[in-house]
């Protein structure tokens, strides 16, 4: 229950309020008490939480519901652009100094925040980029963090330049500048020690080591599961040392990474990666429209939403109205069940949609196991099987029939018998629900057609 | 206990100080800035009440609960509404019973957790503290899969002084956990700390790798003393609910150890897990020292938090 997906909450709330034009005062009230729960359990800071509701309320109230959605859609449809607004609406690139200079980048954030290991994970992206990195070990207090970085070095690679644990940090990365000159390494990253922010000590160690070498950029490594803190512990890197960009860490777990928003909105700066997983080659890109619906808890609903949308302007407004006649009266026959499945691969085949769901908790793996792309196959190679007279009027199929389409799609009588008999099935459960396609509600399915109730 | 009893207390304090400070901030102010009790006290008690990551449903549990004792006793005055606060957050850090049984029979201790919460200095903390204790410590060193794991934790084994069972990088961390079990029980050991690689709850394959290694230990050493600690990093936020949740479905956790109490984060998360899953926290981390892990006494804990 914890992760309820806002949307369904939202329409929920809504349920009685339909079709109305504008946003009133109260839809919005309604609505944005249910986004800031959301916020607040996806990790959000509370006082950016409160910000971020204010500023949404004074868009919301009064604006137009767009035909097709519902109030809690179209207050969802805001929030989410502001949401992807505050977090950045492209994507930033990491920039490098100009040619061949020496670009210097150092990762600092507190304690367990995962430093060392994309360290290693941001040399191996560099040397797709055709650049040569140096990795340097400045974290000389936690034991065996040299080593770490070491062995993560030889894996991806990179040279990694260490001094031991009894030189200072700041020593050390300016012998390790030096270093990257006469080995023609132009990238230096800096893996410098976990610290909390109030520790003045080691805060001002790495005031120290910008005093005394170049520092090109600053990357806060960020754990995303981070909670309120988040805040604390942006604003004082940033006050303190001064941060450029930052790194997300731990985004393949389940936690929904308010502190993305929370940092954003605190300190400004770009969230230029996410850390993906264990493997040195788990680091990505950052893109802020995803962050939006993960912290919303609605996977890329949205992004599912577009695709429908963008898809449905392609069909044939008129196919698309008799489809839905047809379908109301229960006359679904083969040949919708054909378009509907041509609909489907035209948008990536049902696992890379299913994959646009929210997928807080649920894997890949599990994805692929619930839904049998084969078995999808296998169904399209019977009705193909058929002949058109067959595919327009399923009742005239007879054993006689079933076999020979059987032995055309290469499959048992059973599984033929099967199909017919689960499609029937879904046929009688259409004309019961006429609502469900309903024509009324051109609604973000609504152009799918029956694409979505498909008997698989 | 005759450890520097008040050496402790002092960093325990200091750790909590921050924390203190800030929750009594906003508290005192929610007390004192309104002369009546209405929607924006409560709303001002909510805010502080989320932001030490309490959680939204624990905090509107409280908030309930509060409405109802200013109800039923009469209570006019919000700094009167203070003290019923603490207790109700108290009431969800208390557990009944010695939760320490184990520390003084032979016992097998399991340390489980996501990454880098601070799995393998706890132990190095734990296995100290046993030490000063005169217990006989082993080590097992079952992080085979983060690099040079196995020689953060020989490090701390050194610096403590008690054996360890390691083995190189890649191998099956069951069989690391099998051969320490074996050389526990031929050496005789009081206590073995098994360190384990920190993994996401939600990665199938790593909680059943988990599984196994705890599978083993009941199977080689049935009927003994099991303490399997959740180590959370008091930074986290509502994911630590399911990190909880689901380790706990993986392998019974009886306890938390709570790490970096010493930073600015409030470590609220444990009364919601408390509150929900009924997990005791059992020590909490307060530096970066060898001497750094407390026992964690809710008494004393709520307390420090609360005390002027």
């Amino acid at each position: 229950m914890a992760f309820e997906n806002l949307t369904d909450k939202l329409t929920k709330v809504f349920k009685n309020l339909r079709s109305k034009g504008r946003l009133t005062e109260e839809d919005v009230k309604i609505a944005l008490k249910e986004v800031k729960l959301a916020l607040l359990e996806a990790d959000v800071n509370y006082k950016v939480v409160k910000n971020f509701i204010k500023s949404v309320e004074e868009r919301a109230v009064g604006s137009e519901v767009l035909e097709g959605l519902n109030p809690g859609q179209a207050v969802v449809k805001i929030v989410n652009e502001e949401l992807t607004n505050v977090l950045g609406s492209e994507t930033v690139e990491l920039k490098f100094e100009p040619g061949q200079a020496t670009t210097v980048i150092m990762l600092c954030g507190l304690n367990g925040a995962g430093k060392t290991t994309t360290a290693a994970k941001l040399a191996g992206q560099f040397i797709k980029k055709g650049k040569k990195p140096l990795l340097v070990a400045l974290d000389v207090y936690r034991p065996a963090a040299i080593k770490q970085l070491q062995v993560n070095g030889e894996k991806q690679g990179v040279d990694v330049f260490s001094m031991g644990d009894n030189v200072s940090p700041v020593e050390i990365a300016k012998q390790s500048l030096e270093y990257a000159a006469k080995n023609n390494e132009n990238v230096v990253i800096f893996d410098t020690a976990g610290r909390l922010q109030i520790d003045e000590e080691l805060m001002q160690e790495l005031i120290n080591i910008k005093k005394n070498v170049t520092v090109h950029k600053t990357l806060l490594v960020v754990d995303a599961m981070i909670g309120q803190d988040s805040v604390n512990v942006a604003k004082d890197f940033n006050e303190k040392v001064g941060i450029d960009g930052l790194i997300l860490s731990k985004m393949d777990g389940d936690t929904r990474g308010g502190a993305a928003l929370s940092i954003k909105a605190v300190t400004g700066v770009p969230i230029l990666y996410v850390g993906m997983g264990e493997k040195l080659s788990d680091l990505e890109q950052f893109y802020p429209d995803r962050m939006a619906n993960r912290i919303l808890g609605m996977g890329d609903v949205l992004t599912l939403i577009d695709k429908v949308m963008a898809e449905s302007e392609e069909i044939d407004k008129d196919k698309e109205k008799d489809m839905r006649d047809r379908l109301k009266k229960g006359k679904f026959d083969f040949n919708d069940y054909l378009e509907s499945m041509n609909q489907m691969k035209k948008m990536g085949g049902l696992s890379s949609m299913l994959g646009l769901m929210p997928n807080m908790g649920i894997s890949k793996d599990d994805l692929e196991g619930a839904v049998d792309e084969k078995q999808l196959k296998q169904m399209e190679a019977i009705v193909l099987s058929m002949t058109k007279k067959e595919r327009s009027n399923p009742k005239i199929l007879n054993p006689q029939r079933k076999h020979r389409i059987a032995k055309g799609a290469g499959v048992d009588i059973a599984v033929v018998n099967r199909f017919i008999k689960q499609f029937e099935q879904t046929q009688k459960l259409m004309k019961q629900m006429p609502g469900l396609m309903g024509g009324k509600r051109k609604g973000p399915f609504g152009g799918f057609g029956g694409g979505f109730k498909m008997p698989f | 206990m005759e450890k520097e009893k008040s050496g402790f207390f002092a960093k325990l304090k200091n750790g909590l100080n921050k924390t203190r400070i800030n929750l009594l901030d906003g508290l005192d102010s929610v007390f004192h800035g309104f002369s009546e009790i209405d929607d924006d006290f409560y709303e001002e008690l909510e805010e502080v009440l989320v932001m030490a990551d309490i959680g939204v449903s624990t905090t509107g549990e409280i908030i309930d609960e509060i409405k109802t004792l200013v109800k039923v006793e009469h209570i006019k005055k919000p700094e009167d509404c203070r003290d019923y606060l603490i207790n109700l957050l108290s009431d969800r850090l208390n557990i009944e019973g010695d939760q320490y049984a184990f520390e003084h029979e032979k016992s097998i201790i399991f340390v489980i957790g996501v990454n880098g919460v601070g799995k393998t200095t706890s132990i190095g903390k734990l296995a100290y503290n046993f030490k000063q204790d005169k217990k006989k410590v082993l080590i097992a060193a079952a992080d085979t899969f983060r690099a040079a794991a196995t020689e953060q934790l020989e490090t701390w084994a050194e610096r403590v002084g008690v054996p360890m069972i390691g083995a190189k990088e890649g191998t099956d961390p069951a069989s690391v956990i099998y051969d320490a079990l074996q050389s526990a029980r031929a050496r005789d050991v009081d206590i073995l700390l098994c360190d384990t690689a920190g993994r996401l709850h939600n990665k199938k394959n790593l909680m059943e790798e988990l599984k196994k290694m705890n599978r083993i230990i009941d199977r080689e050493f049935p009927g003994i003393n099991r303490e399997n600690l959740l180590v959370l990093d008091a930074s986290t936020g509502q994911n630590a609910l399911n990190q909880a949740k689901e380790f706990k479905e993986a392998c019974d956790i009886t306890g938390i150890i709570l790490t970096k109490m010493d930073g600015t984060a409030k470590g609220g998360i444990a009364i919601a897990i408390w509150n929900e899953l009924k997990i005791p926290v059992k020590y909490i981390g307060v530096g970066e020292g060898i001497e750094d892990l407390q026992k964690f006494d809710s008494k004393s804990f709520v307390s420090a938090i609360f005390e002027d």
